[in-house]
């Protein structure tokens, strides 16, 4: 647990969330200054460098994994909104650099003290409850790379289970891939729709009105599916949750959804 | 075999409309995995067996030249012959000049992945030998001139309807109206005809889970027995196995032995394990007169000491497979060659070439359950991203996805330029997307054919922080009020 009270902590906010769902990052601001942390949001952040990573691209990762060192190494903790990106920098910047002993102590060193959201509130800041309020039944989606790099399986569920009027129902699959894998899913489109009908089914038999994750990959891919096929369950990052702001459309929702209200 | 890994994506889609294997997928994706945790609920120093199971083969992997030398010689001691192959034609011709030296018309065969990695069935049958499989499974998909779908369970793709007729096709003799329906039924039907052959046999080919150095011994796996007819009965034994299944000690199999069949069916131990020393000694009551071990290359030792080192710790255990939910969605063919699987991904390029092998290092979404079943505790998805990395190198691939992908990055390395192009397309996307999500888009049919696209907001969260936004203002902010 962290000695320091009011830490500073760079937040490392995802260009999904950038992108494509802004409410993740205020909801991850307020999350962590709720915590007693002091955020700041470096402007010139991108990309944790995955996609080129992944892809076998180990040039442009590393050259990516060095800017973003740059960027970040003078907080005390480094926070991301998802497991994948932060598994991306606590396990894969090393690898990735792993052939220049300078680089190497610096993304160890930021390896070191890179979190995702979750785990960072629960294990580093001690938090147990965010006094967050949301009336209904929600079901967990584990993505990989938190679970499996990160080992977070426990920390989202205890600090939801503090959210007032929530309960968690959980599915059978609950740690099986949602069939995202970044650019997977548009390379082997019909492998992906097979692995994502697997997880919408598993999320429908809980009969949840909500799922929710901590990676903003994997929820579009479960709400881009669950919605191709019409069933009726709203997809939110578990932050939006755990921060209170739900008014906002939930993922891949219009502003005036007949769906919306949780 | 003629791979067909190249049609990946094809082979694919056909094997997701199968519904058959669909059926037989989602079984083998319930059982295995149940039984495995079970067995390992049932051990306590079940993850500590891994860790040293790993130990040994490193070590192993470290001394490899030192301990096939020790075995060899033990062998020699004990009366057998070691062969020494580099590659499958080798392989081949060796197994097929013993078969000729014993006079062979029949060889029984226990299943071995390296046979089939060798291909030895098609070579014996144009050298006018007959080959017979008696692992049911491997015996099954010998009759359908199939290869394994699955490197413990060969036949797991098929019904037992499928498997009736089979069995009615290939046994002429087979009565009309005998009923195949019970699995008892088609178990015996197998059973009868392949009696005949174990007693025929001239010469017993198996191949081996484990080769011990300190013995020169061979440790053969089954739950079916069919293994120790083929090894005993006929006078000729021929083991077929690839370098790196040597152990140093006895005590060593024993440690591998305790997590190989909890990995694999989620039992305590196999229903056989066999151990095979040299040939008939004269105070034995059994056993064969001749004992050959074909000892096989094939492009292990060019992966000694590369990326894919550890990938020669593998026990062929079948727990990758059977955890995988690529493996689980397209099954063991689609692969297109003789492995399949995690496994398989990170093989096959080794053996059939990185081009023809493309696409399985990439047909993965790097969920990591792999490596979190293996035994031998293989990284198996960092391997794959090794691939991907030398076919990137190689400019393997689709060229348009490598111009975007590049591209992409150029941008991504340049903040100022990134924001203010994401800026523009996420506005832009905001725009058009008032309905939430997107049913089809210019550029995304990858992910639109499958799946909605959500929307943009309207504007990054970078930009509306630095412009002083906050908190629950974000989620009503910028997006456009869709009427009707």
């Amino acid at each position: 647990m962290s000695e320091n009270k009011n830490p500073n902590v760079g937040l490392f906010v995802t260009c999904l969330v950038d992108l494509m769902r802004p409410v993740v990052g205020f909801a991850t601001v307020k999350l962590l200054e709720d915590a007693g942390c002091r955020v700041d949001v470096p402007a010139n952040q991108t990309c944790c460098g995955q996609p080129a990573y992944n892809s076998g691209d180990k040039a442009d990762a590393s050259d990516i994994a060095r800017a973003v060192i740059k960027t970040f190494e003078g907080y005390d903790y480094v926070v991301a909104p998802s497991g994948s990106c932060a598994g991306m920098i606590k396990d894969h910047y090393p690898e990735a650099l792993a052939d220049n002993p300078a680089w190497l102590a610096r993304a160890e060193a930021l390896a070191a003290k890179t979190y995702e959201l979750m785990s960072f509130l629960s294990d580093v800041m001690g938090v147990t409850a965010t006094g967050a309020a949301f009336d209904g039944t929600v079901t967990y989606h584990d993505s990989c790379s938190g679970l499996r790099e990160l080992g977070i399986k426990e920390q989202p569920r205890a600090l939801l289970a503090s959210v007032d009027g929530l309960s968690i129902t959980e599915g059978k699959e609950t740690e099986t891939c949602c069939g995202f894998g970044g650019l997977f899913c548009v390379k082997y489109p019909d492998i992906s729709e097979k692995m994502v009908d697997a997880k919408v089914n598993d999320i429908i038999a809980t009969g949840a009105g909500t799922v929710l994750a901590g990676d903003l990959g994997c929820l579009m891919n479960i709400a881009g599916r669950l919605q191709r096929r019409g069933v009726p369950v709203r997809v939110r990052h578990a932050a939006e949750v755990l921060a209170g702001m739900t008014a906002a459309p939930a993922i891949g929702e219009p502003q005036d959804s007949e769906m919306g209200g949780d | 075999m003629q791979p067909t890994s190249p049609q990946f994506k094809q082979n694919a889609r056909d094997a997701i409309a199968d519904d058959p294997l669909q059926a037989a997928l989602a079984k083998l994706a319930v059982g295995f995995p149940m039984r495995r945790l079970e067995a390992a609920a049932r051990l306590p120093e079940f993850e500590g067996l891994r860790d040293q199971a790993r130990d040994i083969k490193t070590h192993v992997l470290e001394n490899l030249d030192h301990y096939l030398e020790a075995y060899e010689q033990k062998v020699t001691e004990s009366g057998g012959h070691v062969h020494w192959c580099r590659d499958a034609a080798e392989a081949r011709n060796t197994i097929l000049d013993i078969c000729r030296k014993a006079n062979a018309k029949t060889v029984t065969k226990s299943k071995s992945m390296i046979s089939e990695e060798i291909a030895v069935n098609a070579f014996l049958e144009e050298n006018g030998i007959e080959p017979v499989e008696t692992d049911l499974g491997e015996y099954i998909i010998q009759l359908r001139k199939e290869p394994p779908s699955h490197i413990i369970a060969p036949a797991i793709h098929l019904s037992k309807e499928q498997v009736a007729e089979t069995f009615r096709n290939a046994h002429l003799d087979l009565a009309a109206d005998r009923s195949l329906v019970e699995p008892r039924a088609l178990l015996e039907e197998a059973r009868a005809k392949l009696r005949e052959k174990f007693l025929g046999a001239d010469v017993g080919l198996t191949g081996a889970n484990m080769l011990i150095a300190e013995t020169g011994t061979n440790v053969l796996v089954t739950n079916e027995g069919n293994a120790d007819l083929t090894n005993n009965l006929p006078r000729v034994h021929v083991v077929i196995a690839s370098i790196e299944k040597i152990v140093p000690t006895l005590e060593d199999a024993s440690t591998i032995l305790r997590v190989l069949a909890r990995s694999a069916t989620g039992q305590d131990i196999s229903v056989y394990t066999t151990f095979c020393t040299g040939p008939k000694r004269p105070e034995d009551l059994d056993g064969p007169e001749e004992y050959h071990v074909v000892l096989l290359d094939n492009g292990r030792s060019d992966m000694i000491g590369s990326e894919f080192h550890e990938m020669l710790r593998c026990i062929r255990c079948g727990a990758c497979l059977n955890h995988c939910p690529i493996y689980k969605s397209v099954g063991g063919h689609a692969y297109g060659w003789v492995y399949s699987g995690p496994m398989g991904a990170v093989l096959i390029p080794n053996l059939i070439g990185m081009e023809e092998a493309q696409h399985l290092p990439n047909a993965s979404t790097l969920c990591g359950k792999c490596e979190s079943v293996c035994p031998m505790r293989i990284p198996l998805p960092k391997m794959l991203r090794k691939w991907r990395e030398r076919q990137f190198k190689a400019e393997i691939g689709s060229p348009s996805a490598r111009w975007a992908l590049k591209s992409w990055a150029w941008l991504a390395k340049r903040p100022a330029l990134y924001r203010m192009a994401m800026n523009a397309g996420v506005a832009f996307l905001g725009q058009i997307g008032g309905r939430g999500r997107f049913r089809s888009l210019p550029f995304a049919g990858g992910w639109t054919s499958k799946r909605d696209l959500t929307a943009p907001s309207g504007d990054t969260f970078i930009s509306q922080y630095h412009k002083g936004v906050r908190g629950d203002q974000s989620g009503a902010l910028k997006r456009k009020k869709v009427h009707g």
